[in-house]
């Protein structure tokens, strides 16, 4: 049985939300491994929310806010970005895979792009095989 | 057979287990010395940026943060290949004299002081600082506990962290030193020099007026004719920050002298399956067992390896002190275990006469703290005298000055051989077919390495009751400023 | 009026995978110590006092009043030690960084001991050892067996093995903190709720930091402490050098920064932050100027060594706690 990835998905309100419902209400098909939490903006997603998903047991996370220039809060997914270079260099210090943490803009006409971006997303999570993280920290050797 | 299981070992800063194993006759077959710890900065330090060693390494250890600190600065001047400005130099000098004095102090009051001045077979109960403080009176123990906090405040003062310092910067130090603080630290340092004196005072009336505890430490079971390991300077001085390692053999004579960058080609490390802790060794001769003399790479770094090892001392009271030691000891080199504490009472008043002489030199609040780095990072060494032995760091590094690797030498790893054969010896001695081994003749056998890690230790006679305490306080004219007596 | 004897409490200090400067921290009370022996027997401290494990186990459970562990949780002589003084102590406190969090030998956890013990016993570059010889938890002399501890590959922090009361944070903790505790204690006053922080502050350390701050910190380049000549009185963030005082608790005296060192967090997160890390990443984030993707990863990428600056003492403590091998 091929492994099945979990993703967890933060999504903005105003934009990359609107762009997933639009993908479901548009009856887009798009894999059914992502977890979507619904946030304000992508500037609310604090570190520990990604740091967390990962020691819960997602394999893969994936945030997601407007456009540049486009946030509803006017700063927020740029904060955002900032806080994503940090936290990839962070994850990949501590050996967790680049690739299982994402950053994308979605407005909330993209319902495709969104539905092809976590097609995409779980195949490269797939390709990378099972998150250690939740065992690893759970476990004392 | 029979063994005795001493663990932990007291009264020393870190872990450590002694095994003792005895024939069906009940003399002593063999002695091990474990060291059960590791913690492994040598790997975890890769991945640093090399200026926060000198932060991260002074939790090697707590009681000689200042030793790491300044090996890692040193090292980290190498690294960038600058030399720190003269001020910056003396300033972490300075630093250094305070936290030896500190150090020492602490380890022959605290730590030593219990086996001879409340006795080697007290109750444990009372073996401690607190007994001292019982029977030398509240204020010499009182002076004693002002003088070590003195020494700390200045380490604060200079080094910012009381403990755990973040004075250096490669090529430099964080801070300069106003007119103001330098004058109280001359005060200071004035007060160091007779608290030197006076530690050398108490020594005599109670170790060396007593013609049994001289003959314990010339004659008893605690002696090792091995090499002798110490930082010098260009005039074969014993000098604790700068220099060059010099190590002569038992008989005293030169067996090898090299700068901090050759320390390969001097040392090397084996590793033993039963302890944690690797056992350096003079590479010329090679490992030939734990065996003394003059053809065993064996070697000790301590304060009397220290002394041993160099011409004298480049202090007058400290010079003087010196001459009488290796005449009452009867001529360099001495290998008497327990002499190593009256040698690190010597060291004590150089480092108080060393301090008031950097306190003032005009230098030493000069305004240009930091050399300019302009080369690329790459490698480095640095070498200390730390108060357990020479103290070696060496630092590799990407040419952003991200640590690649890291190998480290410390002052106590030198003398793990050298504790291993002394417990041995002092076991043998002591433990004997007939002989019942409490409490009090295990501590005895403790001794043997608290010595090496800042102890005196006086063999098999407690101290009488009172003890002959009025030491005067005089200023430089030599007129009585202060009267301490032990109050009963 | 006569004056009422108190009892005195009988107190313990002891280390496991530790530095010895938090039980220096202890003997810095200097001259109070003469306070504290007047209000405790001490009843264990190694590195002062000639009581062995064969004692402490010999003690009723629950004898010692307080315990103050220092040092992290390294080895299973650690382990055993921590276990045994939980079930001799009423009051166990994890005392200093290296128990509360981890602290400066958690950063093993970025490696495993395999690694560690290749580059100590067989890669050093003064070592030789061409049999590959380890350190063994049994070894056959002669003689007899010799047991040494089994070292861990991970370290932990001292919750992470017994149940704490208290942490009083610090590398080594401040010792007029340890000070105030202890009299707090011995007088009897009402102690916090168990799990507290105590000898440290609820702000951050930047509350008490007397360097000049403005309003509007904004960062264009970061820059190590050697690549700058600070001046002494501007705050470290503002002037480009990573400071974790935003993301650390106050009450330390803010040593480092007196020295002008930058922090590097040992009092640990300030209440209600779970991971200074994360904290730190925040803000930071808030600071840099810049809204384009290139050059905001242009201004990350000078920040060398995020996990090991952000997590200095906090590695085996924080949510993610340890490198993935
Ligand atoms: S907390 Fe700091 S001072 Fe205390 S044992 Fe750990 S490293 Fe040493
Ligand atoms: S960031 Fe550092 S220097 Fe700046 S205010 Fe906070 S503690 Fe002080
Ligand atoms: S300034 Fe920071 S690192 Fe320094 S002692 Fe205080 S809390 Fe610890
Ligand atoms: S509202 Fe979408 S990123 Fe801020």
């Amino acid at each position: 049985m091929s492994f099945e990835p979990t993703i967890v998905s933060f999504l903005c309100n105003w934009c990359s939300y609107t762009g997933a419902d639009l993908a479901g209400t548009s009856r887009i098909k798009y894999a059914s491994n992502v977890r979507i939490i619904r946030v304000m903006c992508s500037g609310r997603i604090e570190p520990t929310f990604v740091i967390k998903a990962f020691t819960e047991g997602a394999d893969g996370v994936l945030i997601c806010g407007c456009h540049p220039g486009d946030c509803h809060y006017h700063e927020g997914n740029y904060k955002c970005l900032r806080r994503y270079h940090l936290l990839q260099k962070y994850i990949q210090q501590l050996g967790i895979e680049k690739d299982r943490l994402r950053l994308e803009w979605i407005s909330a006409s993209e319902g495709k792009q969104f539905a092809e971006l976590i097609d995409d997303m779980t195949e490269t999570v797939r390709g990378l095989g099972p998150s250690k993280v939740k065992e690893v920290m759970t476990t004392y050797t | 057979m029979k063994r005795y299981t001493i663990d932990p070992i007291t009264r020393l800063e870190g872990h450590g287990k002694i095994e003792i194993f005895c024939n069906d006759a009940g003399d002593v077959d063999n002695v091990y010395f474990q060291v059960p710890e590791l913690r492994g900065f040598e790997k975890f330090c890769e991945g640093r940026p090399v200026e926060e060693l000198s932060q991260i390494v002074t939790k090697i250890c707590g009681v000689c943060p200042g030793c790491h600190h300044m090996a890692s600065g040193k090292a980290a001047d190498a690294v960038f290949g600058v030399e720190p400005p003269p001020t910056a130099r003396k300033l972490r000098e300075l630093f250094y004299m305070a936290h030896f004095i500190h150090s020492h102090i602490a380890h022959f009051y605290a730590l030593a002081a219990p086996d001879f001045v409340v006795g080697p077979t007290a109750d444990p109960a009372e073996r401690n600082v607190l007994g001292v403080i019982n029977k030398v009176g509240v204020e010499i123990g009182t002076e004693v506990l002002t003088q070590r906090r003195i020494a700390q405040e200045i380490q604060a003062l200079l080094g910012g962290h009381q403990t755990h310092v973040v004075m250096n910067l490669p090529g430099g130090v964080r801070k300069g030193l106003s007119e103001a603080d330098r004058k109280k630290i001359e005060e200071h340092a004035k007060g160091f020099v007779e608290f030197g004196k006076f530690s050398l005072k108490i020594f005599n009336d109670v170790v060396l007026q007593n013609k049994e505890y001289v003959d314990i430490i010339v004659n008893g079971p605690y002696s090792l004719k091995i090499h002798s390991m110490g930082l010098v300077d260009d005039n074969n001085k014993v000098n604790f920050y700068e220099g060059k390692v010099r190590v002569v053999d038992p008989e005293g004579k030169e067996h090898c002298k090299y700068s901090p960058n050759e320390y390969r080609d001097f040392v090397e490390e084996r590793v033993e399956p039963w302890s944690y802790l690797k056992f350096p060794y003079l590479k010329k001769i090679g490992w030939k067992g734990f065996v003394e003399g003059k053809d065993s790479g064996v070697y000790h770094a301590t304060p009397l390896s220290r002394l041993n090892a160099a011409d004298g001392m480049a202090t007058p009271l400290a010079q003087e002190e010196y001459e009488k030691m290796y005449e009452t000891l009867g001529g360099k080199p001495v290998h008497a275990t327990l002499a190593m504490h009256w040698a690190r009472l010597v060291e004590l008043l150089y480092s108080a006469e060393r301090c008031l002489e950097l306190a003032t030199d005009p230098e030493i609040t000069g305004t240009e703290l930091r050399a300019k780095l302009d080369k690329t990072p790459k490698e480095g060494i640095g070498i200390v005298e730390a108060q357990r032995g020479t103290l070696t760091h060496h630092y590799w590094t990407d040419e952003r000055g991200l640590v690649t690797k890291v190998n480290i030498i410390v002052g106590t790893t030198n003398n793990n051989a050298p504790i291993c054969m002394s417990l041995k010896k002092a076991a043998q001695g002591l433990i004997k077919k007939g002989v019942t081994v409490d409490q009090g003749i295990l501590n005895m056998v403790e001794m043997a390495f608290r010595a090496y890690d800042p102890c005196f230790s006086c063999a098999t006679h407690s101290l009488p009751g009172q003890m002959p305490m009025i030491v005067n306080f005089r200023d430089l004219e030599g007129n009585i400023t202060r009267t301490v007596r032990r109050d009963s | 009026m006569a004056k009422e004897e108190k009892p005195k409490i009988k107190l313990a200090v002891y280390w496991g995978a530790a530095c010895g400067g938090c039980c220096v921290s202890v003997l810095d009370v200097h001259e109070k110590l003469f306070d504290v022996v007047a209000a405790a027997d001490l009843v264990f401290w190694p590195i002062a006092l000639d009581i062995k494990y064969k004692d402490v186990e010999a003690m009723p459970d629950g004898h010692i009043d307080v315990t103050l562990f220092n040092g992290a949780v390294r080895n299973s002589e650690n382990e055993h030690l921590a276990k045994l003084l939980r079930q001799k102590t009423k009051v166990l406190v994890a005392y200093g960084s290296c128990a509360h969090m981890g602290g400066i030998p958690g950063l093993a956890n970025f490696t495993t001991k395999d690694e560690l013990f290749k580059r100590i016993y067989d890669e050093t570059e003064s070592t030789v050892n061409p049999d590959k010889i380890r350190p063994q938890p049994e070894h056959e002399v002669p003689e007899g067996k010799l047991k040494l501890p089994e070292f861990y590959n991970d370290v932990r922090t001292l919750d992470q093995v017994v149940d704490v009361d208290y942490y009083l944070p610090g590398c080594p903790p401040q010792t007029e903190r340890l000070v105030e505790v202890f009299m707090a204690i011995v007088s009897g006053a009402e102690l916090p709720p168990k799990g507290s922080v105590v000898g440290a502050l609820d702000k951050a350390q930047c509350d008490e930091c007397k360097r000049k701050k403005s309003d509007n910190k904004l960062i264009k380049k970061f820059y190590r402490p050697w690549e700058i000549q600070d001046d002494g009185e501007t705050c470290f963030l503002e002037q480009g050098v990573i400071c974790m005082g935003p993301a650390t608790r106050g009450g330390c005296g803010v040593r480092c920064i007196e020295g002008n060192a930058p922090c590097r967090g040992c009092y640990g997160p300030p209440p209600d932050v779970p991971d200074p890390g994360a904290k730190m990443m925040s803000a930071i984030a808030t600071m840099i100027d810049a809204d384009d993707e290139e050059e905001i990863a242009k201004i990350v990428a000078q920040i060398d060594d995020p996990a090991g600056t952000f997590y200095r003492f906090s590695l085996p403590g924080s949510m993610l706690r340890r490198k993935l091998t």
